[in-house]
């Protein structure tokens, strides 16, 4: 049992280290509020996104558009990854404020 | 503190919805109280120390942490809840013959209850770790204990309320249909469960040739609303599915449906006659 649980963990190591590149794009989270507000990214392309959160409660970064949820606590960072996105307009907020908002251009 | 009842109301809709399912379609099994609580229970800890962790969590594999998580969170449901239901099918016509309660030695062998306390338990532990960050964001923000509790209280009510009406809506109808039912109802959560989990491996930047979007249907019925964010956690609908999301969507539909008719079709006695 134990050799199964040690192959996976190995496993899943070695999968996040396979993960494919992709650009860096930065998001801070502060006051409440998301700067850049907008952000252009390549369409047709894995994007990494990557929030940093300088308020000190935690937020949850959202979006329906992109479909991800992912919570970033107080005074930490989260890597969500988005794309290949078509051309167009998608809107992400912070599912723990509703009125912090951003907009991410694919184009 | 409405913006509290709200968002505390989305995510208990979520695990309301689910609950309601499993409830409905396990109804009448003697003695699953216990080991429902006990999930309930369970699932609620554990959300407080996923909560807890929730950074250590996140920044563990290459901050991809988060992803995985909850990617194996909901595999795992996945397989608990897929594997029910095909019990429940295996023994719907022994469960409606006896239709208040069934005697654990008429049915094809026991249903680990267990299974519904994992069921319940993922399904807390994973909108219930939001609920409590949530709660620690508002306190932190300023906002009042009594309208942080208030606000919660409220939605947490308003989440079970629509879960109750699913629930007493499945049971409205007669036995039989209603497990048949169900049990359909069971292998669609399953197939949005897996959909979701391969969800989380896109943003963890797997797949990534398979998660374009194939169609946007959200002018239709778009997930942000009661009714779209209720099929969401039911059945797995997405307004922008992705092609990885689809193709795991109708191979897990497919699969149970096929394990589901070899097994019905399975005979319980087999009568052999000798010449």
């Amino acid at each position: 049992m134990r050799k199964y649980l040690l192959l996976t963990v190995f496993g899943l190591a070695l999968l996040t280290s396979i993960a494919a590149r992709a650009d860096d794009y930065m998001l801070i989270l502060k006051d409440h509020q998301f700067s850049p507000l907008q952000i252009t990214v390549p369409a047709g392309q894995k994007v990494k996104l990557i929030v940093q959160n300088q308020d000190p409660a935690p937020a949850e970064f959202e979006s329906s558009d992109l479909d991800r949820e992912k919570v970033v606590s107080g005074n930490s960072q989260i890597v969500v990854f988005i794309g290949p996105l078509n051309v167009g307009s998608y809107s992400y907020f912070d599912d723990f404020h509703r009125e912090t908002t951003g907009t991410i251009i694919a184009k | 503190m409405l913006s509290t009842a709200i968002i505390i109301f989305r995510e208990a809709l979520e695990i309301a919805m689910i609950l309601g399912v499993v409830l409905a379609a396990t109804r009448g099994l003697a003695g699953r109280m216990i080991w429902i609580i006990g999930g309930l229970a369970a699932g609620s800890l554990g959300a407080g120390l996923v909560a807890i962790f929730a950074q250590t969590i996140s920044s563990a594999l290459s901050g991809l942490g988060q992803e995985f998580f909850n990617a194996i969170i909901l595999f795992t449901a996945a397989l608990v809840i897929g594997w029910t239901a095909i019990w429940i099918r295996k023994n719907a016509r022994a469960m409606t013959a006896h239709l208040k309660k069934v005697g654990q030695d008429v049915t094809d062998g026991k249903l680990p209850f267990y299974s519904l306390s994992l069921i319940i338990g993922l399904a807390i532990l994973r909108e219930g770790s939001e609920i409590v960050l949530f709660i620690y964001g508002m306190a932190l923000s300023g906002q009042s204990a009594s309208s942080i509790v208030l606000g919660s209280a409220i939605g947490l009510t308003l989440g079970i309320v629509v879960g109750a009406m699913l629930y007493f809506g499945l049971l409205k109808m007669s036995t039989r249909y209603m497990l048949k039912f169900t049990s359909w109802l069971l292998v669609l959560l399953v197939a949005g469960l897996a959909s979701q989990g391969v969800g989380y491996l896109s943003a963890a930047g797997y797949f990534s040739n398979m998660s374009y979007q194939v169609w946007d249907t959200s002018w239709l019925l778009s997930e942000d609303s009661i009714v779209g964010k209720s099929l969401h956690s039911l059945i797995g609908y997405s307004a922008r599915p992705t092609a990885a999301q689809l193709i795991i969507y109708l191979s897990v539909l497919l699969g149970l449906f096929a394990v589901i008719s070899v097994t019905e079709r399975t005979p319980k006695k087999k009568i052999i006659f000798k010449a």
